[in-house]
């Protein structure tokens, strides 16, 4: 027996506006609810079929989802903490301090931004952990382990270049040290530091490099290598499943739903 | 049909092969466009002007330090000592990763406080994670009777100034 709010919806999803936005059309059909997922351009990216205990929480304790939301945190908040801030010296350490003590519900973004910022560095390697000790990096999922290998340097790398723009003395120092790591770099160390930090000393240009990386560059690489990850999930058959038995585990990588779902 | 006329059966020489030719003109030039590309991006990255603090410090009249001093300059981060055998300048930025350290006149040692390496006031390194001892700094009396240093410009140790 539908409700009141039932038949509203679904006066709503029949109505010619939601039709044109949402072409799928009403139904509970398989058929319809694949192509939900399948004509949603941030769904496509996901298979349309999905094992139940495939996203079950003991399979994956969801680590993979809970990066990608806190860096969707990271996104909204470090944007609107780019609002108040010049990446200039020696404004950026005044901004920082303004963004705590005089700006609305600044430390409270800086804050947030900074836990996400810390947790989501945990949740990348618990992550790792979780889908190495589970051996789900292996065929076919090997490159895709990879793709995340790569996610990982630009979690470290967007870390790093934040560090240095709050512009204290924790930062500049931090940033001294490991710039001068990149020094050891055979051959070519000096150059990269060089160019890391546009001069020979963590210095104006240094800040308005890192902040160029922190907020444009390590960014958008971010989000072309996560939809490239999260793409590889349905190209090689789905999130994992761990069979405690080998041959069923054999079973498990060829099934039907493995394959309809490429 | 009528291409099968013309050709009668006989294949072009291949080294008139103007399909390849074309190819090979359309990769060198992406090539040659690829490695300018490479060059042009690390010349603009690379920047040509610096707005840093000059290599050469003038850190003023000998006479301002006594005898059996270490004075450490903050801005240029050096120090300028005076021993029995003359003056010198050290750097006082750690040879490990670019820390300023500390001169501490209790200890008579130069601690840095990142990683803990420890030097003598001539720059020796004592211990720590250090690789080289702290260079010695080219250092002159300019015209006017300042003591200058230069920065930029290791000496080999042990070359003391005597005024």
């Amino acid at each position: 027996m539908p409700t009141k709010a039932d038949q509203v919806i679904e006066q709503v999803r029949a109505s010619r506006v939601w039709r044109s936005v949402f072409r799928s059309g009403t139904g509970n059909s398989t058929l319809h609810r694949a192509l939900a997922i399948q004509q949603n351009i941030f769904l496509h990216l996901f298979a349309t079929k999905v094992r139940k205990r495939m996203v079950r929480f003991s399979a994956t304790w969801y680590l993979g989802t809970l990066t990608l939301g806190t860096f969707l945190i990271l996104v909204i908040t470090g944007v609107l903490l780019m609002l108040y801030y010049h990446p200039s010296v020696p404004q950026a350490y005044a901004d920082m301090k303004d963004l705590q003590f005089v700006v609305s519900s600044g430390l409270f973004l800086r804050n947030l931004h900074r836990w996400s910022a810390q947790l989501m560095v945990f949740l990348v390697f618990a992550h790792m952990f979780k889908v190495f000790y589970r051996g789900a990096y292996r065929t076919p999922r090997e490159f895709n382990w990879v793709i995340g290998i790569i996610l990982l340097l630009i979690t470290l790398l967007l870390s790093y270049t934040g560090y240095l723009l709050p512009w204290d003395q924790l930062a500049y120092w931090a940033i001294t040290v490991g710039s001068n790591l990149s020094s050891a770099v055979p051959l070519i160390g000096s150059k990269i530091h060089f160019l890391l930090l546009g001069g020979n000393q963590v210095n104006a240009n240094a800040l308005l490099r890192f902040y160029v990386l922190h907020c444009v560059i390590l960014p958008l690489a971010a989000i072309l290598f996560i939809a490239i990850h999260f793409w590889r999930i349905r190209k090689d058959g789905g999130l994992y499943v761990q069979q405690s038995d080998p041959k069923a585990q054999a079973a498990a990588e060829n099934e039907p739903a493995a394959k309809e779902a490429r | 049909m009528s291409d099968n006329a013309l050709n009668t059966g006989q294949t072009p020489p291949a080294e008139f092969d103007r399909r390849a030719f074309f190819t090979k003109i359309g990769l060198g030039s992406l090539g040659i466009a690829a490695a300018g590309t490479i060059v042009f991006s690390y010349e603009y990255l690379s920047p040509n002007v610096l707005y840093e603090p000059s290599a050469i410090v003038n850190v003023g009249k000998p006479d301002n330090f006594a005898l059996n001093s270490v004075t450490m300059d903050v801005n240029s981060g050096i120090y300028l000592v005076h021993a029995e055998e003359g003056y010198f300048a050290l750097n006082a930025v750690c040879t490990h990763l670019g820390c300023l350290t500390t001169w501490n006149q209790d200890l008579d040692i130069i601690a840095c406080p990142c990683h803990g390496s420890k030097f003598t006031r001539t720059g020796e390194k004592i211990e720590g994670p250090a690789p080289k001892p702290l260079p010695w700094l080219k250092t002159w009396v300019s015209d006017e009777g300042d003591l200058t240093v230069d920065r930029s410009t290791d000496i080999p140790p042990l070359q003391y100034l005597r005024i």
